[in-house]
């Protein structure tokens, strides 16, 4: 017997979450796949896998149910994004390592499901983008599935297992492009002529990693989470609101120094960023108010880093920067009680709040 | 009508459509009746009837013991078999006193009160007086004595009887049949209440999933200019008081106020029939309807049931479980209170008996938070469940008082949607019952302080005379000083959804 009410409960639970994040994801990773190819789908199950295998090791050294915690999909969604924000054909050991600090240093080391301060999929990609800045920043151009120079599964192994592309298929990721020759003294309105337009880097025809590329099959997931209400619109508008809005200033006041708005919304890891990864429930505020703080510092940091720091890609880190705060958003932006001011002392008889 | 938005809240399955278009059925006599000494909030009633005696139908067995209290009426005739200890309607299951009443089969009546002629021109004191006489309670759950909230109209000026008719929740359709079946008997019981309270208006709020009841109350009240019916949302809680007030009125009641403060009082449906029932024909309140209901009951019901049966014989006349029931409950799946046996008897609170199935109640295992914020978004009262569970999970309930669990009213909204199946409610109520206790302790243990600090007082100033006295050696000791302790009145708010 039931010991307490309610006796009725929503059809919600967490595997359902995960499991209707993971469909959301589908379309825009079948494509990428497709796109990359064969060291791409290599490693995105090396990483899924390690994510997998990592979390039930962390399990069964503290003494949790296996199992029954590893049907929450969580771990999975984990690699997944993980494998999404990684070069699709880095090697191997950068999907497992990137899992390890992912899974055990920043979910389980903090207690585990729900405990963790970071995104773990994103510690799990800066880490190695710090650690290793060679191998993660060695793009290549789309080499879809079965099309004439794309490599089959043996010349797969060997570029995912052997750790080596081909000179000649690497490529540069837009953002990466606009930044160097922007080091070079080539201004923006220049170096963008070279750029894939606008259209192809929407439907994903370009350099990235899986995440980055394909940004209007990344916002239909997007879109069809908040359909689900899985997601509310409060973080993915707010980053992408105040992303456009700051960039779209910059660019008016001096164009040949900083790209468009919609420049910056459809580059990089923008929308997986704004619909997959800002609003991991664990690290982002409760209430709707602090997600919106949230959202709006995601898309503030993340122009900024673009811009000032020196790595072309800010999202990851612009979500940990977040994440750092969001303890404190929380605590700063609880609801007014019922009947109360925000400072928490009754309401006065006849006032308004 | 203009309406307001409130916060939160949910949209459960409401699964009216079991009993809604069940027209009321009276049951039979059952063969024994289990009247419980105290089935309202406040002092338990005094035993006016001993072994042996025979009583009428309506004849007070029981008065009422202080101001917040109502008396217990015999609910048929018959010959009392004796006053003993029965277990209790109430999760505990625990044994309280009940006064066992063996039918004779005549049903009849005793000496009734006289009608009272034209309560619109009566005093409303003799209003008061005979609904406090008629042992009438707050009938949608909360089970507070009525007459102490007709009484406010006394030290307060009122504006709006506001009668609840919103149920809204799930499967409970007792207040929806009442206002079709006798819309005349509620809105001349709204009347009545609302001569006594003093309010020029009356405002009845029904959810808009009641669309037949609308329609027929507001075509009884169109005789009564002074009468409006408003349909409001379909909305869980929006039979919370506070709530119902905050989307008709606008006005939010400001914490550790009543809505009274705001010139509103909150009465619900079946009282209202229950007064004019009591004003119009001198009967006390001796029988309710409840709906029985769940997808483990064989034929769901709306049953006019006489107070005291017990819920074996109720489910008994609704055919009987057809599978096995995982909970039975008291009231309805969101607020309501887990049965501990069949043996308890149906109250004067009892708005349903709900015998749910395993699926109906969905439970799961508990699994970590992860922190998705449904809860915070669906509070009804503001409040961070997330939070307020963590800090009680680490048993620091000072933070959790911080937060203000001391303003969740157990909804269960926030459990409802919690996709971990973390019992929040479960928490709070744990937090709110050992907070309660800490708080006498603590006035307790300020009243031997001041009991002690008096004491210390009186031997300074006794030795302060002696020494004067000796110093003098003429002057007569001075008297101690005695000081008196007032006790501390303590305010508390009950609130359940549809009282
Ligand atoms: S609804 Fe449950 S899982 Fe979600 S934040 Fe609240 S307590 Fe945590
Ligand atoms: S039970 Fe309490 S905390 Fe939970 S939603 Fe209702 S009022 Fe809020």
């Amino acid at each position: 017997m039931k010991k307490s009410g309610p006796f009725a409960h929503g059809f919600t639970s967490v595997q359902k979450t995960m499991f209707l994040v993971l469909l959301a994801l589908t379309p825009a990773t079948v494509f990428n796949l497709y796109l990359f190819g064969w060291p791409a789908i290599l490693l995105f199950i090396v990483t899924v896998g390690a994510c997998v295998a990592v979390e039930a090791a962390c399990l069964s050294v503290a003494g949790k149910p296996v199992m029954a915690t590893l049907a929450d999909c969580s771990a999975i969604l984990t690699g997944w994004l993980l494998a999404m924000s990684l070069p699709p054909w880095a090697p191997w050991w950068i999907g497992v390592l990137a899992a390890i600090f992912a899974i055990a240093l920043t979910k389980h080391a903090f207690g585990g499901l729900g405990q963790n301060l970071f995104n773990p999929a994103m510690v799990g990609r800066t880490v190695m983008l710090i650690s290793f800045p060679v191998a993660m920043t060695v793009w290549v151009a789309p080499h879809p599935l079965f099309s004439a120079g794309a490599p089959g599964l043996v010349e797969a192994f060997a570029i995912t297992f052997g750790g080596s592309i081909p000179d000649t298929m690497s490529a540069a990721s837009a953002l990466g492009h606009i930044k160097t020759e922007l080091s070079r003294g080539i201004p923006v309105t220049q170096s963008i002529g070279q750029m894939p337009d606008l259209m192809d880097m929407a439907l994903g025809y370009r350099a990235g990693s899986m995440g980055e590329t394909s940004a209007l099959l990344i916002l239909a997931g997007g879109l069809f989470l908040m359909a689900k209400r899985i997601i509310s619109w409060h973080i993915p508008a707010s980053m992408l609101g105040s992303l456009f809005l700051i960039a779209a200033l910059f660019h008016a006041i001096d164009p040949t120094h900083f790209t468009s708005g919609t420049f910056h919304l459809l580059s990089g890891a923008t929308f997986l960023g704004a619909f997959f990864i800002a609003t991991d429930y664990v690290t982002s505020p409760v209430s709707k108010s602090g997600q919106i703080i949230f959202g709006i510092g995601v898309g503030l940091f993340t122009w900024s880093i673009r811009n000032f720091a020196g790595y072309p890609e800010g999202v990851a880190f612009a979500v940990l920067l977040m994440n750092s705060l969001t303890p404190i958003i929380d605590q700063y932006t609880r609801p007014r009680a019922f009947g109360r001011t925000r400072k928490g002392e009754p309401l006065p008889l006849e006032g308004k709040p | 009508m203009k309406l307001f938005p409130i916060r939160g809240g949910i949209h459960p399955e409401y699964r009216k459509d079991l009993t809604s278009e069940k027209a009321i059925v009276a049951m039979p006599m059952p063969a024994a009746l289990y009247i419980p000494l105290q089935q309202h909030i406040g002092a338990p009633a005094e035993v006016l009837v001993a072994e042996g005696d025979l009583v009428k139908k309506g004849q007070m067995i029981a008065r009422s013991q202080g101001a917040v209290s109502v008396p217990q009426h015999a609910p048929t005739s018959g010959r009392i078999m004796s006053v003993a200890e029965v277990a209790a309607p109430h999760p505990s299951g625990l044994p309280q006193k009940t006064i066992i009443l063996e039918p004779d089969g005549k049903d009849e009546w005793g000496d009734l009160p006289e009608p009272i002629a034209d309560p619109f021109a009566a005093d409303p004191h003799a209003i008061h007086e005979r609904v406090a006489q008629s042992g009438i309670v707050g009938m949608g759950g909360a089970a507070f004595p009525s007459a102490v909230k007709l009484n406010l109209g006394t030290q307060k000026k009122l504006e709006i009887l506001l009668l609840n008719g919103a149920e809204c929740e799930p499967y409970l359709t007792c207040d929806d049949r009442v206002m079709r079946e006798y819309p005349g008997e509620v809105i001349d019981g709204a009347r009545i209440m609302a001569r006594a309270l003093g309010t020029p208006r009356v405002v009845i709020g029904i959810e808009q999933n009641k669309p037949q009841a609308i329609e027929i109350m507001t075509r009884a009240a169109s005789a009564f200019p002074e009468v409006e019916v408003v349909a409001v949302p379909v909305q869980y809680p929006m039979g919370s008081e506070r709530h119902l007030v905050q989307a008709i009125t606008g006005r939010e009641t400001p914490a550790r106020k009543l809505t009274a403060d705001l010139g509103i009082v909150v009465h619900n449906v079946a009282t209202a029939r229950a007064v004019h029932h009591a004003v119009r024909f001198g009967r006390p309140l001796v029988a309710r309807v409840v709906t029985v209901s769940g997808g483990a009951i064989r034929q769901p019901n709306n049953v006019l049931t006489p107070i005291g049966t017990k819920v074996a014989d109720l489910v008994e006349f609704c055919g009987g479980f057809s599978a096995r029931p995982e909970s039975v409950v008291n009231g309805g799946p969101m607020m309501g209170q887990p049965l501990a046996s069949l043996d308890a008897p149906v109250v004067k609170g009892t708005s349903g008996i709900l015998a749910l199935t395993a699926e109906e109640i969905n439970d799961s295992p508990t699994s970590a938070c992860i922190r998705c914020g449904s809860c915070v978004t669906v509070c009804p009262c503001g409040l961070s469940p997330v939070d307020m569970a963590a800090f009680i999970r680490k048993d620091n309930l000072d933070v959790a008082a911080k937060l203000g669990v001391m303003d969740c009213f157990s909804c269960g909204s926030c459990s409802y949607v919690c996709p971990s199946h973390i019992p929040l409610v479960h928490y709070f109520n744990y937090a709110k019952g050992v907070l309660r206790e800490l708080e006498s302790d603590r006035r307790k243990g300020e009243r031997i302080k001041t009991l002690a600090e008096t004491r210390t007082i009186r031997i300074e100033k006794a030795a302060e005379a002696k020494r004067a006295a000796l110093a003098a050696k003429s002057k007569p000791a001075a008297d101690a000083a005695s000081s008196g302790n007032a006790g501390e009145a303590k305010a508390t708010t009950e609130e359940k959804v549809n009282a």
